[in-house]
């Protein structure tokens, strides 16, 4: 270098803050500012339908009526649900598919291409194709299972509470299992392949090399992924509003739908802004604690 | 070992058909008429009809919320990536403390559940006279592209080699002059991809779209084929028709860009 190091140093941090300020003013401005917005909204009684009321300050009313909220419990519980049995079952395929995906080396970059496709379908769309192959009048799933007897003549997955789940969950995992395979197929390549090797070698057979080598090495790839997945999954509302519409009643309702409804139809913005922070906060803390327990591998990757 | 990889790839291709099935299934039904939609419709289809398609871009001006979704998820791709780009080279390239911080920032706000911020944007927005406004919908669409093309372009840019920037620092250019002729040409396409996902990203995008345009003739894409149904009877045909429309630019860009994809959206979560 020609220019003291020092110097080159200090111009080098005022033009990166330069560079960087007006994307991090947009992103306060658009999405800090509302969150703090929200919190206050919560705070208040607001409601459009009576308007004479104003918005008297109402400190945490809002918080304790949803505490009382049988629906509101609901709608924790369907999320919670909803996101743990579906992240479950993606990651579990996940890994199988990237396993298949790795094991076959020729034609893999058609093949990437296919598998992005369902993650790429909108959400509505997906949520739309799902529901007719369920629909109960010659949808293809639900008349399939029919015939096959495993469901009665009658049935109608949308008209029972727990049966009407089923296309939600598996519209999601068909929508992001690819993606998830595609996370690990990029951590299995990155495992280096002399240890498979060695271990062939010395006559490990292939389930023995899979669950003492591959799958160890492929655990913290499988925790990113269900990381995101989670943070993704805690905020469900397409799928649902699409597919369901939160029916039969509240049964298949998740949190944000429930906020949604309050707001936009009911009007009634201090009691939602409370519905719609709490999303917020369920995500927050499930991100604090996987960063816990991560350490802060998620962001701390610099480059080589 | 060959009847091995033999029946791995027979799995792969089966779980493949099981995958695409659906997007089969909708670009099928969209070609199939209406009397034959329901009851024993073959896998392969007999007979194909446009009626759906006439119907939808005649009866339905179903070209207005594509115009729509196109307007928005243009406008907002042009505002996020330039912005994104400046943010992005000294998150990838210089020394700048705390970085790993500002990427935890970032990575959060793409994180944000979108309805948490759905109550104080319809009110301001309405404050604004906003609401059922191109720009009313491109401001909250720059919540989640911003961060998420910061975050694609960190990491496109960090794959970049270092050693040409280096020796034109050497002969003394600034740091904005090796940007702009260095930096900015490798860097393109890592920008069209960036660009092409933003646009993506905001084409599908439904909550603030479904929030903020409440008139139909300002729908987009997604809210329209959405509240397709709610009608006495659903016209699936029309439906599958309008799924389909909506879904034919992300296969295109799948099937163009697949490679960049996979790494911009592998990129962030697993380079360790």
């Amino acid at each position: 270098m020609n220019r003291p190091a020092g110097r080159l140093d200090r111009t080098d941090a005022r033009v990166a803050w330069l560079l960087m300020a007006p994307a991090f003013l947009v992103m306060i401005v658009v999405a800090i500012v509302p969150i703090g917005m929200t919190a206050w909204e919560a705070l208040h009684v607001h409601d459009l339908r009576l308007p004479w009321l104003g918005r008297p300050f109402s400190g945490l009313d809002n918080f304790v009526e949803a505490a009382q909220d049988a629906r509101f419990r609901g709608a924790v519980v369907h999320t919670l649900g909803f996101a743990i049995v579906s992240v479950a079952f993606e990651l579990v395929l996940g890994v199988a598919f990237a396993l298949l995906m790795h094991s076959v080396t020729r034609g893999r970059g058609p093949i990437r291409a296919m598998v992005l496709l369902p993650w790429a379908v909108p959400t509505v769309v997906a949520a739309l194709v799902w529901r007719f192959l369920f629909e109960s009048q010659g949808g293809l799933v639900s008349t399939t299972l029919r015939d096959a007897g495993v469901v009665a003549a009658s049935f109608d997955w949308f008209v029972h509470p727990w049966a009407a789940w089923v296309p939600i969950v598996v519209a999601d995992i068909w929508k992001t299992t690819p993606f998830v395979a595609l996370l690990l197929l990029a951590g299995l390549q990155a495992i280096d392949p002399s240890l498979d090797e060695a271990a062939r070698v010395d006559g490990a057979g292939a389930a023995r090399r899979l669950f003492t080598i591959t799958l160890p090495l492929l655990a913290p790839a499988v925790v990113v992924a269900a990381a995101f997945r989670m943070l993704d999954a805690l905020r469900i509302f397409d799928l649902a509003y699409v597919l369901t519409g939160g029916g039969p009643g509240t049964a298949t309702e998740p949190l944000s739908l429930y906020a949604f409804a309050t707001v936009m139809q009911r009007l009634r913005f201090g009691y939602g802004a409370a519905l719609s922070i709490s999303v917020f906060l369920l995500t927050f803390a499930f991100a604090l604690v996987w960063v816990r327990a991560l350490g802060r591998s998620l962001v701390e990757k610099e480059p080589a | 070992m060959t009847g091995r990889t033999a029946a791995m790839r027979a799995a792969q291709l089966a779980l493949l058909g099981v995958l695409l099935f659906p997007i089969y299934w909708i670009a099928t039904a969209a070609l199939t008429p209406e009397a034959q939609l329901f009851g024993a419709r073959p896998l392969v289809p007999t007979a194909l009809s446009l009626e759906h398609y006439r119907a939808l871009v005649g009866e339905r001006d179903f070209l207005i919320p594509i115009r729509n979704s196109l307007l928005v998820a243009g406008a907002t791709t042009l505002l996020a990536v330039p912005v994104a780009a400046l943010c992005a080279y000294p998150l990838a390239r210089l020394r700048v403390r705390g970085k790993s911080l500002l990427l935890a920032f970032i990575l959060a706000v793409s994180m944000f559940p979108q309805i948490s911020i759905v109550p104080p944007l319809y009110l301001v927005l309405r404050e604004l006279r906003l609401l059922d406004t191109y720009p009313g919908l491109v401001l909250p669409y720059l919540t989640f592209s911003t961060p998420l093309a910061v975050w694609m372009l960190t990491a496109f840019l960090r794959q970049l080699p270092r050693d040409i920037e280096e020796a034109a620092m050497l002969d003394g250019a600034s740091r904005l002059r090796v940007l702009r002729t260095v930096v900015l040409p490798l860097a393109a396409p890592a920008l069209g991809a960036t660009a092409i996902l933003t646009f993506l990203y905001c084409w599908n995008e439904f909550l603030f779209a479904l929030s903020f345009m409440l008139g139909p003739e300002h729908h987009t894409v997604p809210v329209a084929v959405a509240l397709f149904r709610g009608r006495y009877q659903v016209p699936w045909g029309q439906v599958m028709a309008a799924a389909a429309l909506a879904t034919a630019p992300a296969v295109l860009i799948v099937l163009a860009l697949q490679r960049r994809i996979v790494a911009g959206l592998t990129a962030g979560a697993t380079k360790g």
